[in-house]
């Protein structure tokens, strides 16, 4: 399972690299920084064909650098990140909360073990 | 394993695995080095359950534990931080001595069913925990996953300036 992750990580890594690779969807990237835009205000901010913009979201999208959701017939960009990563860093507090419960649980368990040998000798004298 | 080697103390700790195996669910395995019998106890018995279910590591307490585990018994639970606090209650649906309990959350409509099982792996126990959530969009609401967005876009922000500089 995590190295299944960790693939899938550097997967998304190098599609993080290729979108990035390119000053538009740099220049789209720093303008959803500054507030969530529509594509054909993009479209119009960098003197692009609207399909142009929406390819160069499409990659962008892609790479999980940004999200975008359709209202009515507009569809609204904004930045975004990885579900992989935010849920990688879920899994991981998740198991340090279990797995310090479960270090006390051993201290517990040792010493039910530890009373049941006492009183299994007691019984047996 | 042969006697000797079994009473020593384990150098290591059994490793504590995570697994989120569907949009709905989440599944924490462990292994214990006592019998099911013990490990269920601890479980169960609310004098028990208390001394390692919120650990110190938290900053919280359990104020008050009320574990009535039996089939169709309650369960109540008041976690105390900085003067406020934090209950969970909800109803054990399955209670099988030494092998598994399944209980509801019923604090939030959010709330998973739990189930946990106990299974003997000669005079050691592997220990599964079980969360099904009633939906994809439950899960993410109760674990808060959208508040991790925060911090992400900070280290956007600073790839953002590198790349500004850059140019």
């Amino acid at each position: 399972m995590l190295n299944h992750m960790v693939q899938y990580s550097n997967a998304r890594l190098d599609a993080s690299f290729a979108a990035l690779s390119d000053a538009t969807r740099r220049g789209v990237l720093e303008q959803l920084g500054r507030a969530d835009a529509s594509i054909t205000d993009l479209a119009e901010k960098f003197g692009m064909t609207l399909t142009g913009m929406k390819k160069h979201v499409g990659v962008l999208e892609q790479a999980g650098l940004v999200t975008s959701k359709k209202v009515g017939r507009v569809r609204t960009c904004k930045l975004g990140l990885h579900r992989l990563e935010k849920e990688a860093a879920w899994i991981e507090r998740h198991r340090r909360l279990w797995e310090s419960r479960f270090d006390e649980l051993d201290d517990i368990v040792d010493e039910l073990k530890r009373k049941e040998k006492v009183d299994g000798r007691k019984k047996s004298e | 394993m042969d006697a000797r080697r079994a009473s020593e103390p384990t150098p290591m700790k059994n490793p504590t695995t995570v697994e989120r195996t569907s949009e709905r669910e989440v599944v924490v395995t462990r292994l214990f080095d006592g019998p099911a019998r013990l490990v269920f106890e601890a479980w169960t018995k609310p004098e028990l359950f208390k001394q390692w279910w919120v650990p110190k590591s938290l900053g919280m307490s359990l104020l008050s534990c009320e574990l009535d585990a039996r089939t169709g018994g309650r369960y109540r639970l008041v976690y105390g931080h900085e003067g406020s606090t934090m209950e969970f209650h909800g109803k054990y649906i399955e209670v099988t001595p030494h092998s598994r309990l399944v209980w509801t959350n019923d604090e939030s409509e959010n709330g998973a069913v739990t189930t946990v099982t106990f299974e003997d792996k000669g005079g050691k126990t592997l220990l599964v925990v079980h969360d099904l959530y009633p939906s994809k969009e439950a899960f993410e609401a109760e674990h808060g996953m959208e508040e991790a967005m925060g911090e992400t876009f900070e280290q956007l922000d600073d790839l953002l300036v590198t790349l500004g500089a850059s140019r």
